[in-house]
């Protein structure tokens, strides 16, 4: 069953298109990696996902409603960089989620704010920023920071989540942690997610499916010339090879 | 060692902080002391123990006419008036400043306004403020607000603009209503910056006070300087411009701090 479905997606910047002919479906709870060279539009892709740009031809559908003209709550996003509020405590960032969407002045009751502090802070003890729970974002480490962004975006309750290369300026050990808490963060959820990174090795780790962006014609003298497209479309649950590992399940599974 | 990678210590710090002070009292000194030999009547260049006494003149002897300490209503007169200039002209920049860089129909129809606006040489129309709002405290103030507020406006919308779109972006997943982002991501954020700018503005507001009470008033440090010009009572003008200088070392200074211990994410020492 399709949950997100974009139909013949295409977008034009001026006289340059920078992707098009885009027609995929994902089955709600996918895990969709995003792999491509830098400048291929990728994050061109996720904007018009996340409705805070429009396409120039095409469709895009979340849960068969209709087209989503600025970003909203359908939509949790997770960006490299400035992801949380500089400006609110940890504590208050997770908070901010159910302040923004309690009211038009984006304030909770007193009553309420008790409530959801306490909640708030069950939610850091899990993911383990309780400690810094009063610190301001500029104080933690990035993977610490994308940590809290992420868990604030879930706490959004959106429908689909998008991260930007989230995890594209940590290094390599942070990045495995970090793989393990989203991975964790995923099972509990059931969350259907697009992952744009540039380690082919965390696409395929964490992605049920990757999606290669690339230009299917290469103009030599001009490479700015044509549109890239999903060139491959790779299925990448059990390390991409499922065809096989699932025959054999299934058989040893009929033999007990 | 390079020039560039070598640092004076603590202790050095303190004594090269105060040398162009000193040079500068030292130079006076010498200057008053050569006019003085020459004629000891002279009026331009008094001495620091004159200036001194005059000072403590200034500050604790009642008027003869009115009985009060003219020194003190000239603070409170002149405060009152850039504190409540620097005040209105604040609370519009931030409100405008918002509106403008948060709003694409706003920034459309003002933004190329206030930037035409802010060209206008303040003083030049400080006669039509007189002849339009009389001689009286508005006109004083308005010169005021009318001077920095194209500033603030034009800097705080800047400010706003600057903010990361990622965060508009994020806060709009989140729920939050044009509203909700103003109060809570954008205003939170550009009130250092405000503080910031009318720390820059204060300068400024200091000059269009002082013009203003030059030119009508009847009390004001700035009406007291150049009434006692008429006597080349430089004794008392340098103890109204030493007092100016401290005062308005001490606002800025006022408003540094408060802007550290409000703003602690914020970590910007300006
Ligand atoms: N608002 C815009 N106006 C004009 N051109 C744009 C705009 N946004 C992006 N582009 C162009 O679209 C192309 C794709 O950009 P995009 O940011 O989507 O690439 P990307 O795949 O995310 O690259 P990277 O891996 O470096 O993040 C770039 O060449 C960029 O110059
Ligand atoms: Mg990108």
């Amino acid at each position: 069953m399709s949950y997100v479905t974009i139909k013949g997606l295409s977008k034009t910047y001026g006289k340059r298109t920078i992707i098009e002919n885009i027609d995929v479906s994902v089955p709600k709870g996918q895990f969709v990696s995003i792999v491509g060279a830098s400048g291929c539009g990728k994050t061109t892709f996720l904007r018009l996902l996340l409705a805070q740009e429009q396409p120039t031809r095409g469709e895009i559908h979340i849960d068969g409603a209709p087209m989503a003209r600025e970003p909203g709550r359908d939509h949790g996003i997770v960006f490299q960089r400035y992801s949380v509020l500089p400006h609110q405590t940890v504590l208050n960032n997770l908070i901010a989620p159910r302040a923004f969407r309690s009211s038009f002045w984006g304030r909770l009751s007193r009553a309420d704010r008790a409530e959801e502090r306490a909640k708030a802070r069950a939610t850091l003890a899990r993911i383990g920023l309780e400690h810094v729970a009063d610190q301001y974002p500029a104080d933690l480490s990035g993977g610490m920071l994308q940590r809290l962004a992420i868990a604030q975006a879930l706490a959004g309750e959106p429908k689909i989540l998008l991260l930007d290369e989230p995890f594209g300026a940590l290094d390599p050990g942070t990045k495995i942690v970090m793989h393990d808490f989203l991975q964790e963060l995923r099972d509990q959820s059931g969350m259907t997610i697009f992952m744009i990174t540039h380690d082919l090795g965390e696409a395929f780790k964490l992605g049920d499916r990757v999606w290669a962006f690339d230009k299917p014609v290469w103009d030599a003298t001009d490479p700015e010339k044509n549109a890239a497209t999903i060139t491959y479309d790779f299925d990448a649950r059990d390390d991409g090879i499922p065809f096989q590992t699932l025959k054999e399940r299934t058989h040893v599974l009929h033999a007990r | 060692m390079r020039w560039i990678n070598r640092k004076p210590g603590a202790l050095l710090a303190t004594v090269l902080a105060t040398l162009p002070f000193l040079a500068v009292l030292l130079v006076y000194m010498i200057g008053s002391d050569m006019r003085l030999a020459v004629n000891p009547q002279d009026k331009l260049l008094p001495a620091p123990t004159t200036i001194l006494a005059t000072a403590e003149r200034l500050l604790t002897e009642p008027d003869r006419r009115s009985g009060e300490i003219l020194f003190w209503n000239d603070t409170f007169a002149s405060l009152r008036r850039l504190a409540l200039g620097v005040l209105i002209a604040a609370t519009t920049a931030l409100i405008t400043g918002i509106g403008i860089g948060m709003l694409p129909y706003l920034r459309k129809s003002f933004a190329p306004f206030v930037s035409v606006v802010s060209m206008v040489p303040p003083l030049a129309i400080l006669p039509v403020l007189f002849i339009l709002l009389g001689l009286g405290e508005v006109s004083k103030v308005a010169l005021i607000v009318i001077g920095i507020t194209p500033f603030l406006i034009r800097d705080m919308s800047q400010r706003v603009i600057d903010l990361p779109s990622e965060q508009f972006v994020k806060a709009q997943t989140l729920g939050a209503s044009s509203t909700a982002i103003a109060l809570h991501v954008v205003l939170p954020q550009v009130l250092p910056r405000l503080i910031a700018a009318v720390r820059l503005s204060l300068g400024p507001a200091w000059l269009f006070l002082i013009a203003a009470e030059a030119i009508a008033s009847d009390q004001g440090l700035g009406y007291r300087i150049f009434l006692v010009r008429r006597y080349l009572a430089m004794d008392v003008i340098l103890t109204y411009v030493v007092w100016i200088t401290l005062l308005a070392f001490l606002l800025d200074l006022a408003l540094r701090l408060l802007s550290r211990r409000a703003f602690p994410w914020d970590g910007e020492a300006l």
